[in-house]
Order: C-alpha cells, then structure tokens, then sequence
C-alpha cells in the first residue's frame, strides 16, 4: 500500500541505476518544457516521493487507455514509475476480484483518505444506469463516491475527460465526462484516442514533484503536453506551406510525405504530443507512418465530419443543398420575371397621353 | 466543456445548410430577374456592334481611369488592394479550394500559404483605409448608409477572423474557426440582399455599358 517506502528505494530495489533515474528526470524536465536547471530538483522530489495511492476506475470505455499505458512503454523506467505508484484499484490490472476487489478500493480510499488519485477511463451512461456497472454499483454512483476524497482526479482517454466514442450521436446511454458530473475537485484531462503513455506517466511524474497539477488548457488538458497543436508541429508542415499536398493514399505525393491535409488529416484542430513524443517508444506517429490525424484529442472529434474529408469540408453534404437551392431560385427568378412582365404590361396599358393644356391646368 | 467544438460542428453543418441555401436562392433568383428584365428596345439605327465593345468593356474597366487616380488615389490603390487581396485569400488558399471541391467537384490549385497571408494583410488593410476614407471625406458621410457599414463590417470579419484562426490567436482554436466560418455565412446571408451583388452584376452591367456604346459608334 501507499506511503511504505520511498520512489527512490522502491527503484533501487528494482535494479534502477542513478544514471538510468537521472536520465529519467531529464526527459520528464524536457517533456514538461522545463529548464535543465530543474532536473536536481525533480530528482531530488521523485527520490524522496512517498508512494502515493492511485484508485483506477474504468467506466464505458475498450480498454484501450490501459493497453497503451501498460503495454507499449515496458519494461522502461516510465512504466517502473507506473508500477511504484501504489496501484491500489484497476479491475483490469488487479489479481483481486469480486468482493475483494471492491474491499481494496474501499480501503484505499479509507487509508488515503483525501490524498489519493483517482484516475479514471470511460465515460459515464446518465441514461439507465444498468448499461455500465461494477460490482453491481453503477458507474455514477461509484464515481461520486470514490471522487468525494481524492486530492485530485485524472480524466485518461477522451470517453473519461469529454463524453469520447460513447457519447457519438445519437449517444444511445446519455454518456457523459467527469468533468460533467463532478465539480469541487481538480481534474485533469488527459484525452487521447488512447493517450501517450508518456504523457500520463508526465502528469503522475509531475504530480509527484510539486505536489500539484500542472498548467492546464482551456479544456483542462495539460499545457505542456497539449500546448501546441498537430499542425504546428508536424514535420510535414513545410509541405502545407509550400502547398504540396497527397491528393490519394497511393500518389507520389504520398510517396514522398507530402502533407495529408487534403486526405482529411485534422491536425490544424488538434492539440496533442504526437508529433514530438511519438508513439511506441518514438517509433513513429500516425502522420509519419502515411495517415493523417483523426483528431482523437478533442472532444467530439467523432461527430466532425468524415475522417477523410478535409478539416474545411462542411459536414453535410452541401452540393445536394446547392443544387436544390439552384433549383428553387430558378422557379422564384422565373416568377420574378412574370410578375415584373406583368407591371410592365400594366404599365404600359395604363399609359396616359398629356398633353401641354393638361400640365398648365395642374400647376 | 464541448462548447467550442459543438459551435465550431453547428457552424459547418446546420448553419452552413441555411447559409448556402439562402446564398445560392437569392442570388439565382437576382440575377434571374435582373437578365429576364432586359433593357428597353433601342428603335434608332445602330452605328456599330454591340458583342464586341460589351465584351472589351467587362475588361477595359478594370484599368482605372487616369482622372480618377489623379483625384483619389487612395480610393483607387486601396480598392485594388482589398479586392486582391481578398481574391487572392478567398480562392487561392488550399482550405477554401477543398470547399469548392466538394461542393462542385472540382478544384484548383492553391498558392503558399505566405502568400495568402500576406493578401489577406493587404486586403484587411485595403479595408480600414476605405473605412477611414469614409468617416473622414466630407462626400463619404454625406452619401453613407447603413448598408455601407453593414457591407464593411460583414466583408472584414472574415478576413479578420479567418487571419486570427491562420495564426491560431485565440483559443481554443474551435471558437475562432467556427467564428471565422459563421462569419462567412453570415456573408452569404446578407450577400443577394445587398451591394455585395456587384461581385456578379458588376460585369453583367459592364457589358451593357459596353454594348450601348458599342451601338450607338462611341469607342469603349
């Protein structure tokens, strides 16, 4: 459980050198944008961390949130970290189950009682309360009760921090984000479609360092991971610029890397890290390897427009509009012009001669 | 939380729908009307052709007259610039090309987008110079309307919004993006019912202006 030893005992014990750590503190100091002057002072409060307890809560959501955060960064010292946090609830991840399970997450919450995190994935259905449970608790309710003493709540994935795939019109269960139901606690966003595991391992790493939440966005998101968007950073740009672009998936513009704006790639809405932490331990991320961004980072990137269509494209099919407003302004011109005929014939019969012996009777 | 992004989805679909029906009914139905209209029958002998001289007219009036130039040159060198420069942004930028492509099913190629910067500079800066000429010439206050200033505003906000969403100035970026794109609908609303019209009719009366003087033998 949480508090026994410190971060740097526990990754000492696990074969952690103090080059490997420090190496660790430097690339967090760089991915939170922070000076090399600061690496010291993150190393020195990561050593002396004490183990803070970590409830995980997994609401309507795949899965996938916890796939990329255990699977593609091990074994490196960001999942190490991961594991010496004191993990004390995640039903994916628990040996535990069932009532015990259920027993765990209650005394973690008792024993760290406002200090713990609460990390939570999915959303949350305000429909029936039957389409997602636990342990015969509903999601809601479980979420208010687990979020009353936490010090601080992280949203992981774009279901937990905006609503995400389930709340996709028509939005069948009434899916809803954290943010949406609890109001009295700092939260965290940490959207993604899933999220770098850098990123979250980043914001556990700087909690753990100041004691607080980082500079968050408008969208409550981390600014140093979600500070700048796809766009701007994306090594393709020059080619936007210059106005090369891919025209098909197959084209020698895509063979040599052009730019994927006009294959739908929504980097210019999208604010992320992709493009500078990459994904599968810097290997490479969706625009290098030949597709373009979906935009998993923002809410409701799901109901905006099709995932090949060009950010500007409208999202309804506006050239059936056109033609029908075409249509109709043809029937309205064509009566316009029997109407104006129609004075004008009129007009004409009601013509009136004058002669010079009228106009001087008038004046 | 969403709000950015819903306004930023109602701005490219429910509002774009009514935006470009309104656009498209009102300015088929103007020009409709306006060609079905023709002109009255000119009875006298004509002296000269009519097709040739209206169609060098639609382009001879784009060179702007000395007099004019020498009386107001920043009328001329300002109008030149907005109407270039919004050209130039309007339809050579990539973004707005795709548009078309969807509507129409064909497109055009794009320029840098340097390039369409700086024309949509020197279109916003072609604007505020017609709008300083207007408050401050003596003529302009005089024969001013509300429309005017309806039209300006209307025709600036684009351009300004869509320059702020380029070098993302505000955030979050949906907002300004959607504002840009609201702004051009509201464009396209006003647009049938107002002086905006002359973007199509002004050469459509260029080529009467052209052909009556074509008829009657007066060079063009």
């Amino acid at each position: 459980m949480a508090e026994k030893n410190t971060l740097g005992e526990s990754l000492r014990r696990h074969g952690v050198s103090r080059r490997g750590f420090l190496k660790f503190c430097t690339a967090t100091a760089s991915l939170m944008a922070l000076p090399p002057t600061m690496v010291p002072a993150i190393a020195e409060a990561l050593e002396k961390a004490k183990r803070p307890s970590v409830i995980w809560l997994s609401f309507q959501e795949c899965t996938g949130c916890t796939e990329s955060l255990t699977r593609s960064h091990s074994p490196s010292v960001e999942s190490l970290i991961f594991d010496h946090i004191s993990l004390d609830y995640h039903h994916t991840l628990q040996a535990a189950a069932g009532e015990a399970a259920e027993a765990a997450r209650e005394a973690a919450m008792h024993e760290n009682k406002g200090k713990y995190i609460l990390v939570v994935d999915g959303s949350i259905p305000l429909g029936d309360p039957g389409y997602s449970t636990i342990a015969g608790i509903s999601n809601l309710e479980m979420l208010k009760e687990t979020a009353k003493d936490a010090a601080a709540i992280v949203a992981v994935g774009t279901c937990a921090a905006f609503g995400g795939l389930p709340q996709a019109n028509p939005n069948p269960t009434g899916a809803v984000s954290v943010s949406d139901i609890i109001k009295d606690k700092p939260i965290i966003n940490v959207s993604g479609c899933p999220p770098i595991p850098t990123v979250i391992t980043g914001v556990l790493a700087h909690f753990l360092t100041f004691g607080s939440i980082p500079d968050l966005d408008q969208y409550n998101r981390p600014k140093v991971f979600y500070g700048q968007s796809i766009h701007d950073r994306c090594y393709r740009r020059p080619f936007y610029d210059k106005g090369k672009f891919a025209e098909t998936f197959d084209d020698e513009g895509a063979k040599a890397g052009w730019c994927l704006y006009k294959l739908g790639c929504k980097g210019p809405m999208t604010y992320n890290a992709c493009a500078t932490a990459k994904w599968n331990q810097g290997t490479s991320w969706p625009v290098e390897s030949g597709h373009g961004c979906l935009g998993c980072s923002e809410p409701r990137f799901w109901d905006a427009g099709g995932f090949y269509n060009a950010l500007s494209v409208p999202i309804s099919d506006n050239s059936q509009t056109v033609a029908f407003a075409a249509a109709a302004g043809l029937a309205l011109g064509a009566a316009a012009a029997g109407l104006n005929y129609k004075n004008k014939d009129e007009a004409t019969k009601a013509h009136g001669t004058v002669t010079i012996d009228d106009l001087e009777k008038s004046s | 939380m969403n709000e950015p992004m819903d306004f930023l989805i109602w701005t490219r679909s429910t509002a774009f729908d009514v935006a470009v029906t309104i656009f498209v009914i009102g300015v088929i139905l103007r020009l409709f009307e306006i060609i079905s209209l023709g002109r009255k029958q000119n009875l006298a002998e004509a002296k000269g052709t009519e097709f040739g001289p209206g169609m060098r007219t639609i382009f001879s009036r784009s060179v702007p007259d000395l007099g004019t130039f020498r009386r107001q040159p920043l009328t001329v060198v300002t109008g030149y610039m907005f109407h270039i420069g919004l050209f130039i942004s309007l339809i050579m930028f990539v973004p707005h090309i795709e548009l078309f492509r969807a509507t129409f099913g064909f497109g055009w190629p794009g320029l840098p987008t340097p390039i369409v910067d700086a024309a949509a500079v020197l279109a916003l800066i072609g604007l505020l110079a017609g709008l300083w000429h207007r408050i401050m010439n003596p003529v302009m206050q005089k024969i001013t309307t509300f429309e005017d200033w309806l039209v300006w505003t209307l025709t600036f906000l684009p351009i300004l919004t869509g320059y702020l969403a380029y070098h993302r100035m505000v955030d979050p970026y949906p907002l300004i993006l959607g504002l840009h794109v609201l702004s051009v609908e509201a464009l396209m609303i006003a647009f049938p019912f107002t002086k905006l019209m002359h973007t199509f009719t002004v050469f459509l009366s260029r080529w009467y202006n052209g052909a009556m003087n074509g008829r009657r033998g007066v060079e063009s």
